[in-house]
């Protein structure tokens, strides 16, 4: 168990920046998940903490030695590939014991080592079996078990769940969380699944074009995205979003006109902003209310899904081409083809000005 | 018997006439040769198609032959030094070729496929002289070098382009796991790359146990020499008589092995040339 220190790492591929000037911070025994589009740096940042890739400027520390120049095996992580990538070759046990082996411990010790580690995760069944006659779920496991074996200071997971099929997924997301929760072992994870990265991580990093976009809990994330691509990224359904014109600041915050809703008074803090700057509104789906259209608040329903415990209804934006989502428990009375009315709850509205970033409440500003 | 039948029909006699006339083709040379090498010498200007009776009488008189059994010998230890000398030299550079990145990697490639283009009488004359220069003329050691050089180029190709279908996460993986290149060569990629190996292997040890010209003009005495040359200078009573019941023998006892060689591999190289996606 150790802490990650990233100081102003970067890291450039001939004429490409991947990672630019990261900093940040993972405590012992936290579970950090990096969460981002493809291409946003995610696994590259992974390995230039497995050392797998080095390290073009900055400095990296595990524990409290700087680690920059240390080959993988010295630095005391493991690693779980997405592809798995277990030793064909070798059985279950073999696989397990390789990198002990190469670390020449005593045999007992292997031997102690692997078994503790199968133990934990249920492989000895399994241990005189190669990869080939393993399930999905099992290899996963094997590959944990290699990293695990070594007794790392750091685990680390590229995308491990991403080869597995949707249940299985959710089993082994399971089993990765109290896993995590009996070794209380440092882990970092990269996923491009917000859901796995909310459910799993105790922080998440969101990443976007080599740069950390907003680092927080998840319920932070969800609840105070920093920025619009934050807000966009985590939560499924999405965000809605709504462009929204600034009309001017009040004593309890601003007000905005956003086309179709008309005039709202928001409890963000618009004082920064010119008078008239467009800004954007985001509404969670959850929080977007629908009622009998209203003169020019009308909003026609393009798609009805009904999911069981919920249901979402899609709806044709006023400008933009993205659909409107609203989201409520089922059933529903709205049906395809109505025109609605739609009611933002006000105390949970987002809004984003021109550079994206969120806008803080006015109240909490008074606080700090 | 309607018109369709009787096209499936006419199809189906054509497609195994086919096969019989390249069968014959393949084969018959081979089957000729042996029932040449089990006549006596006598019969020997007869056409027979089959064997009325047996006579080992020429392979008796060739292995009763010593430069004869040297010459197997020395073919083996040759083609055997050859394919080490070649697999090694092959997984360690394909190693380089297939996975590390460096400048002008292509470029090698590329230098190494050339080489393999120029006929072997193109490079005789030069060959020569470094072997001569080396002290290795009339030395078996001589002939393993000639022809791990041209045997080099395709291994090298072939297990590169191997190497390059193992998946990248397997070598990462052994590098966390703290191998050392050394390691994940002999320990992860070599029990994958069997098949690759079986296939470059075979037909390295074909190409030097067959080499005739090398081993013509790189050795001088019967002791030293190959069995291609061996049975190339078996001669006869007299000057006017071409031994052939003995050379068909001899040809016959230096074909099966190989004969056997590919029946054992025969598996290994469909797949050596075929498949190349380990999943793990």
């Amino acid at each position: 168990m150790a802490s990650v220190t990233l100081e102003k790492l970067n890291k450039t591929f001939g004429h490409d920046h991947i990672i630019k000037d990261v900093d940040l911070q993972v405590g012992n025994g936290e579970f950090v998940v990096f969460v981002g589009p493809s291409g946003c740096g995610k696994s590259t940042l992974l390995r230039l903490i497995a050392g797998l890739e080095s390290i073009s400027d900055g400095e990296l520390k595990i524990g409290a030695d700087v680690v920059n120049d240390l080959p993988p095996r010295e630095r005391g992580v493991g690693m779980v590939f997405q592809s798995y990538a277990l030793y064909p070759h070798m059985t279950v046990y073999e696989n397990m014991a390789f990198g002990l082996k190469l670390a020449k411990m005593a045999k007992e010790t292997v031997d102690d080592r692997v078994m503790a580690t199968a133990r934990i995760l249920q492989l000895e069944e399994l241990l005189h079996r190669k990869p080939k006659e393993l399930s999905g779920g099992q290899r996963q496991r094997v590959a944990m078990g290699r990293a695990m074996a070594r007794e790392p200071r750091i685990l680390l997971f590229d995308e491990p769940l991403s080869n597995l099929d949707a249940s299985l997924r959710v089993q082994m997301r399971n089993e990765i969380a109290r896993l995590h929760h009996r070794l209380g072992s440092t882990m970092i994870y990269v996923t491009h699944d917000q859901v796995e990265a909310m459910t799993l991580a105790d922080k998440i990093v969101v990443l976007r074009d080599g740069r950390i976009e907003q680092v927080g809990s998840p319920q932070m994330l969800y609840q105070q995205p920093a920025t619009k691509f934050v807000a966009g990224f985590i939560g499924s359904p999405t965000m809605n979003f709504m462009p929204a014109e600034l009309l001017g600041g009040s004593e309890e915050g601003c007000r905005v006109r956003a086309p179709g809703l008309g005039e709202l008074a928001l409890p963000q803090d618009a004082s920064g902003e010119k008078k008239a700057a467009s800004l954007s509104l985001g509404v969670r789906p959850e929080h977007l209310r629908l009622a009998e259209a209203d003169g020019e608040n009308a909003f026609e329903i393009v798609n009805v899904e009904f999911l069981g415990n919920e249901v979402y209804v899609y709806l044709e934006p006023k400008a933009g081409d993205s659909l409107l989502i609203h989201r409520s428990e089922a059933p529903s009375r709205w049906k395809l083809g109505q025109r609605v009315a739609l009611v933002p709850d006000l105390e949970h509205v987002h809004l984003f000005n021109g550079q994206d970033e969120s806008l803080s409440l006015k109240t909490t500003q008074a606080v700090a | 018997m309607n018109q369709y039948q009787l096209t499936k029909l006419a199809k189906r006699v054509g497609f195994y006439a086919l096969i019989a006339v390249v069968m014959v083709y393949a084969i018959f040379p081979f089957y000729y040769a042996v029932i040449t090498s089990l006549k006596p010498s006598s019969e020997l200007f007869r056409v027979d198609f089959w064997l009325s009776t047996v006579d080992f009488g020429n392979y008796v008189h060739i292995f009763t032959q010593k430069s004869f059994v040297r010459a197997i010998i020395n073919s083996i230890v040759i083609s055997l030094s050859v394919v080490f000398i070649a697999l090694l030299l092959g997984i360690t550079a394909s190693y380089a070729l297939g996975r590390v990145r460096f400048r002008g990697r292509t470029t090698v490639m590329l230098v190494i496929l050339g080489v393999s283009m120029f006929p072997q009488v193109a490079v005789l004359s030069g060959l020569f002289e470094v072997i001569r220069g080396l002290g290795l003329y009339n030395n078996p050691a001589g002939l393993i070098l000639s022809y791990t050089i041209f045997t080099l180029p395709f291994t090298v190709w072939v297990l590169t382009t191997f190497m390059k279908q193992l998946p990248l996460e397997l070598e990462e993986a052994a590098i966390m796991d703290g191998a050392t290149p050394w390691v994940t060569i002999t320990k992860v990629f070599l029990p994958l790359m069997w098949p690759a190996m079986a296939t470059t292997g075979l037909l390295a040890f074909i190409a030097a146990w067959n080499e005739f010209l090398f081993a013509l003009t790189f050795t001088l005495t019967d002791d030293q020499r190959t069995v291609p040359v061996a049975i190339a200078l078996i001669s006869g009573g007299s000057q006017h008589e071409l031994p052939w019941g003995p050379i068909m023998a001899a040809s016959v006892t230096v074909t099966v092995p190989l004969v056997i060689l590919v029946m054992i591999f025969q598996k290994r190289i469909v797949s050596g040339l075929t498949a190349g996606a380990v999943k793990g």
